[in-house]
């Protein structure tokens, strides 16, 4: 019996594929904070273990669970217990963004 | 019913082997994982089972080796489809480890070093059915599979089979555990495919 590598995960960017299957924006840019711990940071920056039976993203601080994502044949379910708060950088409400041009 | 009764069909070959709907045939051990490996020594190592009265039983590593062993051979099925069949095992039945608990509780919620969790009733640890199991295939329980002791109880899909086992807490409600709480099915019967809520 072959052992595979122990406590293999990844970084937070490989929750962005199965995130955008829920969420118009794209969450890994989301800043979050840990309820265990406090750590703040980007979603990108936790560790993710899984995909199967579900991911599961874990504090780079603490090691506690932030976030779990399972994807059924029909639902996914995410539970959010882990974080604090998201913060999602977006663009003003109405506000063309990009340039500050206005129109001429 | 199949022809061929289960007790002696022996060690089945892959062809016409009976799997539960849904599950392919694997010959490896594949490992799932939800988090780091925790380590634990075996000095440090105990194991318990806390009643619903406030009662707690605790056995030590040397303590669990004392009593009595049993080497099941059994057959796995994971919820994300694979089987793995004949598996020799070797661990103190549940039934032992319940003799001298006194309890009424209808509810099990079993807890792992590392902070897993998983739910399941208790009388589905009972009546030869659930060990705590520290061998496989003849040697100490690699850490990555859940030594150095894991819950196996193998009627489940295998997450309710608890690795890196701490103890167990009975209950009179029923509380679900980590992935019974994160859309997976609250009982986990492969043959009647129960993997997700409301299968
Ligand atoms: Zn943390």
């Amino acid at each position: 019996m072959t052992e595979p590598a122990q406590d293999s995960y990844q970084d937070g960017n490989a929750l962005a594929g199965p995130l955008r299957e829920i969420f118009a924006v794209d969450v890994t840019a989301a800043a979050g904070q840990c309820v265990h711990c406090g750590l703040a940071g980007p979603v990108a920056s936790l560790r993710v273990y899984g995909p199967a039976p579900g991911m599961v993203a874990r504090c780079p601080g603490c090691d506690e669970v932030v976030l779990r994502l399972v994807r059924g044949p029909d639902s996914a379910w995410l539970d959010l217990r882990g974080t604090v708060s998201l913060r999602i950088p977006l663009p003003g409400p109405g506000v063309p963004d990009g340039t500050g041009e206005g129109p001429a | 019913m199949g022809f061929v009764s289960r007790g002696f069909r022996g060690r089945p070959r892959d062809e016409g082997v009976k799997l539960p709907p849904g599950q392919y045939l694997v010959h490896d051990f594949p490992v799932l994982s939800a988090g780091p490996t925790p380590r634990v020594p075996l000095d440090r190592w105990e194991f318990a089972i806390d009643t619903e009265d406030g009662q707690t039983h605790r056995w030590s590593w040397q303590e669990l080796m004392a009593l009595p062993a049993e080497t099941p051979t059994v057959d796995l099925h994971c919820v994300t489809k694979w089987s793995k069949l004949g598996t020799d095992w070797k661990g103190v039945s549940l039934d032992t480890l319940f003799a001298d608990v006194e309890s009424s509780a209808e509810y099990a919620l079993v807890y792992s070093y590392g902070g897993y969790t998983t739910n399941l009733p208790v009388e589905d640890l009972l009546d030869g059915k659930a060990w705590i199991a520290y061998q496989f295939d003849g040697e100490e329980l690699a850490a990555a599979h859940g030594g150095p002791a894991r819950l196996l109880v193998p009627h489940l899909y295998l997450w309710k089979s608890a690795k890196w086992v701490q103890g167990i807490r009975l209950m009179n409600e029923d509380w679900p555990g980590f992935w019974e709480t994160a859309g997976y099915h609250n009982y986990g019967d492969p043959w009647r495919e129960q993997r997700y809520q409301g299968d």
